[in-house]
């Protein structure tokens, strides 16, 4: 199939804004609630140092003005420093978006010297030993490192923690980590359920008790905080009553390029059935944003079905996400079944129910955690000890 | 800490302010995240070199648009920048 199916353009579709670049699947971490495609194996063909360069290029001369590297761990990538270099004299705001695994003094130098803008840190947890577990990796004293090379090069750091069932009661140690790290900004969010995280979900969404007492904890550091550091809570949607403005709707600002060049309008959109999405190995950046299919067919409000295409709400939040729609209600063009309004809200409600269950759910089941190996188990290309 | 006419305010480390033609706007990039900036603001930012102070900040405006009394103006969004984080005095 032709992935630049010409299709009639939505009125007046603006420019893309963000550029998020993941530059490689390959990740020293095995994180048991990644975000990248559970069949990875199957995409890590990965583009040439001059095909970044061209995209980076076609991109911002569309109007792409923030740019984030990430991956996979993209200091994976020897030629991180070359693309960010690029990045940077074009115009681009510069974000490295790393587990800090690989960082030393010397790539940090010459990132430097490339012009980075901005490091987003990942830790997984406050302790060694749940950071260790949870990313199937001993790696919480590398991080602390790398927080260091951080500040001593004078980068704004963002600090995120990704939350979930297994960690949300530390979080008020997560937020004084930190302050001891010296973060500028402290990201709190709540797993989202897709990918490895949706593999592991009975073991990571958090009851509506912890959630309500990390909100609480939150509410006060961030009055203690002020301005010194800025706490952001990511609220898992699942216990909300309507879905969130995904991506700030799809083909509306960010642009996702996957390892391998395939173009996204998010990072999980790959998943969703009967819809191609052009490559930019085949196509260049203007036509895949404002031509091609996959761009345009959840762009604005046409494509919608009732409940949404006659609720008042719609632009609030474009029906929400098309992949969670996918996934819970087996149809990409149905409302995101988080909303109270969705016909299929009962699948959310019974899901949230099971959560609050107190029992051991990780000795009862084990986590599945994000490696080769599985993965290529779960594209059915090898053989792994899977359940 | 409040603005007043003899500080001197600068872009805070991190914040980054450039002019986007295909927005036709100054922006004002941060860690992952933009403000797009009307034309008053872009012009009072882009003048917070971290040397001049408010007044001649103030006044370079004044000069440049020809008109007066942008005082109280440039000060209530500077006011904001800070508090924002957009602007520290130096």
């Amino acid at each position: 199939m032709n992935a630049v199916q010409k299709t009639a353009p939505a009125a007046a579709i603006g420019s893309p804004h963000w550029l998020l670049c993941e530059l490689t699947y390959r990740c020293p971490l095995h994180c048991a609630f990644c975000y990248n495609p559970v069949d990875f194996a199957r995409h890590e063909a990965e583009l040439s140092t001059d095909d970044w360069l061209r995209v980076l290029r076609e991109a911002r001369a569309l109007g792409a003005v923030q740019c984030g590297f990430s991956g996979g761990e993209p200091l994976q990538r020897k030629d991180l420093e070359t693309l960010v270099a690029e990045a940077r004299a074009l115009g681009y705001y510069t974000n490295l978006i790393t587990s800090g695994i690989g960082l030393n003094a010397e790539r940090a130098q010459r990132l430097k010297q490339a012009g980075l803008d901005h490091v987003q840190l990942s830790f997984q947890d406050s302790t060694r030993e749940v950071n260790d577990f949870l990313s199937s990796t001993r790696t919480f004293d590398l991080k602390r490192e790398a927080a260091a090379l951080i500040k001593a090069n004078g980068w704004p750091m963002v600090m995120n923690c990704v939350i979930h069932r297994l960690n949300i009661d530390h979080i008020e140690r997560i937020i004084e980590l930190a302050i001891e790290l010296d973060a500028q900004y402290l990201e709190l969010a709540n797993v989202q359920f897709y990918s490895w995280a949706q593999l592991n979900r009975e073991q990571l969404l958090p009851t509506r008790e912890q959630l309500q007492r990390a909100e609480r904890i939150t509410r006060q550091w961030r009055e203690r905080l002020g301005s010194k550091m800025k706490l952001i809570f990511v609220v898992p949607d699942y216990y909300e009553t309507r879905p969130k403005k995904c991506m700030n709707g799809w083909g509306n600002i960010f642009l996702t390029i996957a390892p391998d060049g395939t173009a996204l309008p998010c990072h999980t959109a790959r998943m969703l059935p009967g819809l191609a999405f052009p490559n930019v190995r085949e196509h260049g950046v203007r036509e895949i944003w404002y031509e091609s299919e996959g761009f345009n067919r959840y762009r604005g409000t046409g494509w919608m079905k009732e409940p949404c295409a006659s609720c008042p709400e719609k632009e609030n939040d474009y029906g929400g996400c098309r992949c969670q729609a996918y996934m819970l209600a087996q149809d990409p063009a149905a409302a995101d079944p988080v909303c109270d309004k969705s016909p299929k809200h009962a699948v959310v409600a019974a899901i949230v129910d099971q959560a609050q269950q107190q029992r051991s759910i990780v000795e009862a089941k084990p986590l599945l955690f994000r490696d080769p190996k599985n993965s290529k188990a779960l594209s059915g290309l090898g053989t792994s000890a899977l359940p | 800490m409040s603005v007043g006419i003899a500080s001197v305010p600068q872009i805070a480390p991190g914040f980054r302010l450039q002019w986007e033609p295909m927005q036709d706007a100054h922006v004002l990039l941060y860690p992952e995240g933009m403000v797009k900036l009307n034309a008053s603001a872009g012009e009072i930012l882009k003048r917070c070199d971290g040397a001049a102070n408010v007044a001649a900040i103030t006044a370079d405006i004044e000069r440049q648009f020809d008109t007066t009394g942008l005082g109280d103006d440039v000060l209530a969004f500077l006011d904001i920048a800070t508090r924002q984080g957009w602007v520290q005095i130096a």
